[in-house]
């Protein structure tokens, strides 16, 4: 099982923030970028292929290319902006 | 909200610099927090203080609200590893970094960086190098709400920018990596 998160901008326009995936090994996060994207439609390709994407899995910083292992939490988000 | 309390290991006269970490909705008591700073050892003779505040004007007009989100775990470590690089850097004695979260109206502080060290130098510069990260690499994301108007607020080039002086690498705005070399 693989957790899901969405943030900001994303959690708004894709309508949830968080989401259970089942586990078929191996992957990659593009793997599941690619799942989201044939389950989820439009919207959630055009979101995941936004070049400003930050990507973090197990709340590091990470790429496509980072391999997962069943349980790993992975989100999405746009830039930060605190402070 | 979430918390943390951590000692991390500096490389200056203070062996290991307490460090305080919060998220919180509540408001943040700098008047305490300064008095945290000063400790009892003796050694600090200088503490720098930075308080970010909710400003009334952005760039959509008036704002009536802020609203702070933030990713509860990722932002703990993440500002865990900015203050870890500082304490290796600067010779601290003590830092303290809280972000509030949830609706702010506009007056409100939404953070604090406090930083004490021996001198000046070292305070004005770990301060100032924890905010510029915490800007950058700390996954909060803030939305302005002026009547029914709501807009998540775009990240600056200038806040990126403001990263070099540090040495760090260009790349992509606003993308929450650690501060260099630490975690």
């Amino acid at each position: 099982m693989l957790t899901v998160r969405l943030f900001a901008r994303l959690r708004e326009d894709l309508g949830t923030g968080e989401l259970s995936l089942g586990w078929s090994a191996p992957a990659t996060v593009g793997d599941v970028i690619e799942r989201l994207g044939a389950q989820g439609g439009e919207a959630w390709r055009r979101a995941l292929a936004a070049e400003n994407l930050v990507i973090a899995v197990n709340h590091s910083v990470s790429s496509r290319e980072q391999v997962l292992e069943d349980g790993d939490e992975l989100a999405f988000f746009p830039p930060v902006t605190g402070g | 909200m979430a918390a943390m309390g951590s000692r991390a290991a500096g490389t200056g006269s203070a062996a290991a610099a307490p460090v305080r970490i919060r998220v919180l909705a509540e408001d943040i008591d700098v008047g305490e927090l300064e008095r945290w700073l000063q400790r009892e050892d003796g050694g600090v003779g200088a503490i720098v203080s930075f308080t970010g505040y909710v400003r009334g004007r952005g760039a959509g007009g008036d704002i009536q609200r802020l609203w702070l989100e933030h990713y509860p775990g990722m932002t703990e470590r993440a500002i865990g590893a900015i203050v870890a690089e500082a304490t290796r850097r600067w010779a601290l004695h003590a830092v303290a970094v809280l972000h509030r979260v949830g609706e702010l109206g506009p007056g409100a502080r939404i953070v604090y960086v406090g930083v004490a060290s021996a001198h000046r130098g070292d305070a004005f510069a770990a301060c100032e190098f924890i905010m510029d990260y915490l800007k950058t690499r700390a996954p909060f994301w803030k939305k302005e709400c002026s009547g029914r108007e709501e807009r998540w607020v775009e990240p600056r080039d200038s806040d990126e920018a403001a990263l070099r002086r540090w040495g760090a690498p260009g790349g992509g705005s606003g993308r929450p990596d650690a501060a260099e070399g630490s975690a």
